[in-house]
């Protein structure tokens, strides 16, 4: 694993994938530790496809994807169990289990695994629901929460085991403005205090943005967010866009607001 | 033959090919599942608050429907075979009749297609919701294995709570032959009994209970399997509650037919 900490966390090498029609017709793209990469393209270009190659939900026709060195479309299922133990997922619509309270919710995977004490555990899940902002809703059940709640019950969910890789799929499509900013500072929170990878598949340019412009800065004794004016000197966030399943642009925001590629430009007006 | 004729029975031909091709696949799954499901309920860990959930859900939330269905065809069955045995004069006979038509056929085959019609669409609306939404992605996600979650208990539940409400059905069954054969055949309740208990041999009780187990089975795998296999967002889900209940029934009822042959072969009726 020594060479794969010094390599990208995530690679893609020709990946085809069709269903009825093609979905990916040979994606290519790397993660590099600690990074986001931002996934843009229109409804049914591949890019929650991309995410579930990652978890090993999908295997691809053709070409590689690997997780930290392990080929995910090549692997096993107690194998695949390793990978997606360093992952966390954001669904869409967060998929939280219904018939579970938001603490259950988030307590899933250390309850599953056995190995703490559950008064340990409702610790770290209380925790986690204050890094939220929903330390109040621990008793609740998923009917009774927003959109914008459920998403951050499920950013919870997905961070308790401490990942390695965020992946989120869609996490602020259908929310007004203001939830659209706390999700987006939220996953800010995540890449910043805590170093994670990540990918975030989305078609809402402004909360791709305020992403890739948007830092942690400690202020006091407060972590809070600051937005940097302009594009130009922004590090970390990778942008990728897709098109009819393949990749169009791959570059930094400034790359990409510059771009003379028709589409890009169709894309962003 | 004309090119368009030809290239009509062509269609035809490749349209037949693609749904037989289809519905062989659909088989193939449907029997991994269940295996799968087999082995999961066979080996640790298991969930047992989901099971407890399930027998719950399955048997004693039945419990009503399974009683009503029970009572009033054991009483149907009292007075209709008093009608074809007064041709006889063989009226006595209604005890030994209701038993055995209760305990062999009706009782598990009623009792298993009012759970198909309750539980078996439940489970497939159930896991069809958590398709569309995504749950069982993020099961699989959070090191889950949704047979072992999910398939595993409703398999289990199944297998025990049908067996259970079938004697349940068969009791109440037996019990409202004899109130319509006291009340309005004038039977007298002792001789009712007397006859019930002259009927009943351990073959019946093995084939009683033999194919309610298989029932339970069928309709807890048919309807987990329909679930899983949702596509189509919430309108896929309805096609799939539909699709269980229309799938688990019909198999219930020729899976009845061909036990029951298997059956008799091997315990002869004397």
């Amino acid at each position: 694993m020594g060479e794969a900490s010094c390599g990208p966390i995530v690679s893609f090498r020709d990946v085809t994938l069709s269903f009825e029609r093609p979905i990916l017709r040979g994606v290519s793209f790397d993660l590099a530790p600690g990074t986001t990469k931002i996934v843009l393209g229109g409804s049914g270009s591949g890019k929650t496809t991309i995410l579930r190659l990652i978890l090993g939900l999908l295997r691809p026709d053709s070409g590689s994807v690997s997780v930290e060195g392990t080929d995910v479309a090549r692997s096993g299922e107690e194998e695949l169990r390793e990978v997606r133990l360093k992952i966390g997922m954001v669904f869409q619509e967060g998929a939280l289990f219904d018939s579970l309270t938001v603490g259950e919710n988030v307590a899933y995977r250390l309850s599953e695994d056995g190995k703490l004490e559950p008064e340990e555990i409702e610790d770290r899940v209380r925790e986690m629901l204050g890094f939220v902002g929903l330390r109040a809703f621990y008793d609740r059940m998923p009917s009774e929460l927003s959109g914008g709640q459920r998403r951050r019950v499920a950013v919870a969910r997905a961070l308790l085991a401490r990942p390695r890789i965020m992946l989120y799929d869609e996490p602020t499509t259908g929310l007004d403005p203001v939830t659209s900013t706390t999700i987006t500072d939220l996953i800010v929170k995540v890449r910043d205090l805590d170093g994670v990878s990540s990918i975030m598949v989305t078609h809402q340019l402004r909360d791709a943005f305020n992403i890739a412009r948007t830092f942690i800065r400690r202020e006091g004794s407060a972590f809070v967010p600051r937005a940097i004016e302009g594009l130009e000197n922004l590090e970390g966030t990778e942008f990728l866009m897709l098109r009819e399943g393949r990749v169009q642009f791959e570059g930094t925001a400034h790359e990409l607001v510059t771009s003379d590629l028709p589409y890009i430009r169709q894309f962003l007006s | 033959m004309p090119s368009r004729t030809r290239a009509a029975l062509a269609d035809l031909i490749d349209r037949l090919t693609r749904k037989v091709k289809e519905a062989v696949f659909s088989v193939q799954e449907y029997v991994l599942l269940a295996v799968s499901g087999l082995k999961a309920m066979a080996t640790q860990p298991r969930d047992t608050r989901e099971i407890l959930s399930q027998m719950d859900s399955l048997g004693v939330q039945s419990l009503s429907i399974v009683v009503l269905t029970g009572m009033f065809t054991g009483m149907v069955l009292a007075l209709q075979s008093a009608a074809a045995l007064d041709a006889f004069g063989a009226r006595p006979y209604v005890g030994r009749l209701v038993c055995v038509s209760m305990v062999r056929e009706l009782g598990p085959v009623l009792t298993a297609l009012m759970v198909t019609g309750r539980v078996g669409s439940g489970m497939a609306a159930e896991l069809g919701s958590m398709v569309v939404t995504q749950q069982i992605d993020a099961l699989r996600v959070l090191g889950s294995d949704p047979v072992r979650k999910l398939v595993a208990p409703r398999i289990l539940a199944g297998l025990v709570m049908v067996p259970l409400l079938t004697v349940i059905s068969d009791t109440v069954g037996i019990f409202g032959g004899g109130l319509i054969s006291v009340f309005s055949l004038k039977l007298s309740w002792a001789f009712y009994w007397r006859s019930v208990g002259n009927a009943l041999v351990l073959n019946d009780l093995v084939m009683g209970l033999a194919k309610p187990a298989a029932f339970g089975f069928i309709l807890a795998s048919v309807g987990c399997y329909m679930g899983l296999g949702t596509t189509g967002g919430t309108r896929g889900v309805g096609q799939a509650t539909t699709r269980s209940v229309v799938v688990g029934s019909v198999l219930i009822l020729a899976s009845d037919f061909f036990m029951t042959k298997f059956l008799l072969l091997l315990f002869p009726v004397a």
